[in-house]
Formats: structure tokens, C-alpha cells, sequence
């Protein structure tokens, strides 16, 4: 019963914080208090942890090196596009439709080159995203190089909120259920935990394909706020930036990868005023954190409010000693 | 009634016959050993049990049905675990979640009860927790719990991956040189621990030891494996004066 009480007690806190959050810049945006300069770069940050915490589900938590990330992005973004833009549908069939898509295109991906490992599954996903690039070049449907201008735009706060927090709860959840202990397992061994009874391969395809499909809404958030895509946007260096994301944040850490994200979003912006030395820096950046922190910002620790928990109780105990 | 059966099994590697016709009973409720020399094919036996590897020819009857070129995670399920020669645990998870791994085979939930946390995820996974925790119990690594695998001693780490093998709920289980790198000490527990198992879980144990002590003290049947083949079978006692034996493996002041 305590178990039960203390469960509604963690969600009901954690609906609270949601909620005046979202509330919170809800109204600064009605209210015309938040800049556009701070709305582009909010917006950035929402999708930035979209991509790294589904990128983190596949590399972080499968250990499965994928290099493929913005290729499910560009599926995502230009199936809602199509949708929206073209056949004038509403904005939640672009995104289920993107998500979709995506979702797809992880699968037909998955299923031939999760066989591989390591450094070649890198290089066949790496393939598949230019893959995926290059044949959108080639689609004159979609304007081909050129992309789709004059998007809608139609990624609202409300959108953008609803769409990050949905992002991290099912993949939190799948990763703290027995299915995210059995995708966990396969990281630390693969032959041993297939040999505990889990069909290794389903659950990196289905890693893989819950990952592609969210990179997907990623990218549908993204084509419907920026206005424009092309191809060139989801090239390689795009899934780089997201694997530098996850790197960044500790391989298997959710709460890594969005600090991550927040912070990569954040020197990004930062470092626009500078545009000469700004990869030098942000380069500089990166490998400052890698030697000081080579597990990555939170390692494979997760940021909770156990820890507060924790500190309290540690205290109390020395005041009891007293 | 034999639990397990294995007919005419052969595997090589390249040119190389790691195995050639190997014939095998095991009786239901049996201890078994399987000793030889260093690259007799003992592992590569295991492994074709356990479905690692592939047999060139022959069948592996495990109650009444053909296991030969079937995956590894259906074998787990047909009621067959196995432990490593070198310590294959789950590193980075606690000493609970590698033995929670265990129970993914029979999930009592589904993905998008788990997903969207029903009632029934809970319920699930207080079911899960409530089992692994019964067996740490059992084997004394309930207060260790919260540790990392890695960060076991050598020992407890040995321990545990028994713990997560028979978590799967085997119906034989099959340890590859349970006691490599324990002290004599050690090896007597792991003795008393192994007919413990035995008898508590009502399993059937195939073992691989070198560990001469363990396998005269705790098996009642004795298969000895040289370049691939059986050379001889029978009881403990059969096989300390088995002339062939004492040749291939055991030298000759043994006794």
C-alpha cells in the first residue's frame, strides 16, 4: 500500500513540474516576454533532446554504433512535409505519418545490418543515411538538392513540449521495464544474454526501430519550424552532432544525453557572435569535457531526485549520530 | 528415463575435427562430468548443447525433441542454462538486474504495458524482483544486491552466474569449470553447493571441471573426451583405474 501511495506521489510531482513548466513559458510566449532569438534556440534544444535521447536508446543503451541518426530524421521531416505541405492534411496525420516512415525505414534498415557489429554496423548505417540522402536529392517530387521551401509553421510550443516530454517517458520507461534490461544486457554481452533466453536480435531491431521512429518526430518538429529542408540538412555531420550529443551525456544515460543536448544547444548559440574561431572552440570544448570526462558528463548514471533523496538522509543519519 | 540424448555429433573448425561422434546420456536428476585434457572439445560440446555453435551432423535429443541447429534463447527456453569457463556477466548492472535478465523469458507484461506503466507492469515486475530476490537469497548475495557485477570478488561472481542461470528456471544446468581459480577451500563449498542445487531444484547438472577433487567427489557418472573423442565412460571409481584414462589425462602416479 506505502508502494502504491509513494508511486502517485513520484508522478504526481513530476506532472506538477511538467506542468508549470510548460505552463511557465506558455506564458512568456503569449505574453511576448521570450525574444525570437530565445524561441529558435528553445526550440533547437526540444529537438536536440528528441534525436539524443533516441540516439542514446540505440548507442547508449543496445550499444549498437549507429551513424545513421539524421537519415530517419530527413524521412520523418519530409513524409510530414508531403503530408502537410502537399495533401494539405493536418499537422498530427504529418507527424504520426513521419513517425511512421520513420519508424519503416529503421526497420528495412535494421534487419539487414544489426547482424554486423561494431565498427561495421557503423559504416552500413553511416551508408544507409547517405543512402537516404542522396536518393531525396534525386526525387524531384520533393525539388530534389534544392528542398521544400515554405513550410508551415506549425511546431508550437504545445507541440514541441508534448513531443520531448512523450520522447523521454516511453524510452525511460522501455529502458526501466524487463525489455530495457534485456536491450541492456545485449550492450554488457551479447552471447551470454542470448544464452539467458533473449532473442538478441529483436530487441536491437526493436531499439532500432523505436529510436528511428522518434529521430523521425525529430525531424518533423525541425521541417516545421525552420521553414525549409533539403537534403544537405540530414547529411552525416547531422548524425555526428547527435552522436557527439550522446557521447557527451555518458553512454547509457537518458538524463546524460539531455544535458548534453541542452548544453551542446546552448555553446552553439553562444558561440554564433564568434563565427571565425567558433568550431575551434567548440572543438576545444569537446575535448576538454572527453579528458576530464571520458565516461561523458553523467557516465552511465542517471540524474534523479533519489540523489536529494539521499543527501537528506545522509544528513539526518549524522544528525542522529550526534 | 534420459533427460538428454546426443547421437553421432560432429563439429569441425576449418580442417580442424573438434569433434567426432560423440555419443552422450544424461538420466534425469543426474550429476555427469565431462573431463579431458586442455582442447579435448569439452567447451565445444557445451556449445553445441547451448546452441553457440552449430553441429556438422548428429541430433542433441533433450526430452524427446531435436535441439541440434537451433538458437541459443530457444534452447534457454526448452529448459537448458549454462554458466561460463571465463566469467561472463552483465559488468555494468547490478548484481539484481543480471539475475532480473533471467526472468525475461517467461515477462508477465507486455511493451506497451510497460510503456505506459499499467497496473499490470507493477505487478509484473514486483513479481520479477520478489524471485530474484529469493534466489540471491539462497545463495547468500541478497545484501550484495545494489553492487555492480564487476565489482564482486572472484568468488561471489563465480556464485552469481550460477544464480542467474538457474533464474531461467532450467531444467539441466550446465557449469564449464565452476571452480577454475578457487582455492581448495572454496572447491569443497562449491561441492556442497552443487549437490545442494541438485537436490533443492530437482535439476539435472552436466559439468566440465579440471579440478580432479570436485568432479571424483560430486559426479556419479564420468565421460572423459580426448582429441574429440570418448574414450571412456563410468563411474568415478571405473575411470581412477581406467587404463586408457590414466594415459590420456590423469598420468601415472595417480593414487
Amino acid at each position: 500500500m506505502q508502494m502504491v501511495k509513494n508511486r502517485w506521489l513520484k508522478i504526481g510531482s513530476e506532472v506538477l513540474v511538467l506542468a508549470s513548466l510548460f505552463t511557465l513559458v506558455q506564458y512568456l510566449i503569449a505574453a511576448n516576454l521570450l525574444s525570437q532569438y530565445l524561441q529558435i534556440n528553445l526550440t533547437s534544444m526540444c529537438i536536440n533532446i528528441i534525436l539524443a535521447v533516441s540516439l542514446s536508446l540505440i548507442n547508449g543503451f543496445t550499444g549498437q554504433l549507429s551513424l545513421g541518426h539524421a537519415g530517419f530524421m530527413a524521412v520523418g521531416a519530409y513524409v510530414a512535409v508531403i503530408m502537410t505541405n502537399m495533401l494539405d492534411q493536418p499537422f498530427i496525420i504529418g507527424i504520426l505519418a513521419g513517425c511512421l516512415a520513420a519508424a519503416l525505414a529503421g526497420f528495412i534498415i535494421g534487419v539487414p545490418t544489426l547482424r554486423l557489429k561494431g565498427d561495421y554496423l557503423a559504416i552500413a548505417t553511416l551508408a544507409f543515411g547517405e543512402i537516404i540522402r542522396v536518393t531525396l536529392q534525386n526525387i524531384d517530387y520533393v525539388n530534389g538538392p534544392a528542398g521544400i521551401m515554405g513550410i508551415p509553421k506549425l511546431t508550437t510550443w504545445p507541440w514541441l513540449f508534448g513531443g520531448t516530454v512523450l520522447t523521454v517517458l516511453v524510452i525511460v520507461n522501455l529502458v526501466n521495464s524487463s525489455y530495457g534490461r534485456a536491450i541492456v544486457s545485449i550492450r554488457e554481452d551479447e552471447i551470454a544474454s542470448e544464452l539467458m533466453g533473449i532473442n538478441t536480435t529483436k530487441y536491437k531491431v526493436l531499439a532500432f526501430v523505436i529510436g528511428a521512429m522518434f529521430a523521425g518526430l525529430g525531424g518533423v518538429l525541425y521541417a516545421h519550424y525552420f521553414y525549409i529542408i533539403k537534403p544537405e540538412t540530414f547529411n552525416f555531420l547531422k548524425s555526428f552532432d547527435i552522436l557527439v550529443m550522446v557521447v557527451l551525456g555518458g553512454l547509457g544515460s537518458t538524463t546524460g544525453a539531455i544535458i548534453a543536448a541542452i548544453f551542446i544547444t546552448a555553446i552553439t548559440a553562444a558561440l554564433q557572435s564568434f563565427p571565425a574561431i567558433r568550431m575551434i572552440l567548440y572543438a576545444l570544448i569537446l575535448i576538454i569535457v572527453m579528458i576530464y570526462r571520458p565516461q561523458g558528463l553523467m557516465g552511465n548514471k542517471e540524474l534523479s531526485t533519489k540523489i536529494f533523496g539521499r543527501i537528506w538522509s545522509g544528513r539526518n543519519e549524522l544528525n542522529g549520530n550526534k | 528415463m534420459n533427460l538428454m540424448e546426443i547421437n553421432n555429433l560432429d563439429k569441425s573448425f576449418g580442417g580442424l575435427s573438434a569433434l567426432l561422434d560423440f555419443n552422450f546420456q544424461i538420466a534425469e536428476n543426474e550429476l555427469v562430468g565431462l573431463i579431458g585434457p586442455n582442447g579435448a572439445g569439452k567447451t565445444t560440446v557445451f556449445n553445441l548443447i547451448t546452441g553457440v555453435y552449430k553441429p556438422d551432423r548428429g541430433s542433441i535429443m533433450f526430452r524427446g525433441e531435436n535441439l541440434a541447429g537451433l538458437p541459443p534463447y530457444t534452447i534457454c527456453a526448452k529448459g537448458i542454462a549454462r554458466t561460463f569457463q571465463n566469467i561472463r556477466l552483465f559488468n555494468d548492472l547490478t548484481v539484481l538486474d543480471n539475475v532480473k535478465i533471467s526472468a525475461h523469458k517467461n515477462v508477465p507484461y507486455g511493451l506497451i504495458s510497460a510503456i505506459f506503466r499499467t497496473p499490470g507492469f507493477f505487478r509484473g515486475e514486483e513479481e520479477i524482483e520478489k524471485e530474484a530476490l529469493r534466489y540471491l537469497e539462497l545463495f547468500h548475495l541478497k545484501d550484495k544486491k545494489d553492487e555492480l557485477a564487476k565489482n564482486l570478488p572472484y568468488g561471489e561472481q563465480r556464485r552469481l552466474e550460477i544464480v542467474r542461470a538457474l533464474a531461467t528456471r532450467p531444467l539441466l544446468l550446465i557449469l564449464d569449470e565452476p571452480a577454475a581459480g578457487m582455492n581448495p577451500q572454496e572447491t569443497q563449498e562449491l561441492m556442497g553447493l552443487i549437490r545442494h542445487i541438485r537436490d533443492e531444484f530437482n535439476l539435472t547438472i552436466l559439468l566440465i571441471e579440471h579440478d580432479m577433487s570436485l568432479v571424483m567427489g560430486v559426479c556419479e557418472r564420468l565421460y572423459v573426451l580426448d582429441y574429440g573423442q570418448i574414450i571412456a565412460e563410468g563411474t568415478p571409481a571405473e575411470i581412477r583405474s581406467n587404463r586408457r584414462v590414466i594415459e590420456a589425462y590423469l598420468g601415472e602416479d595417480v593414487e
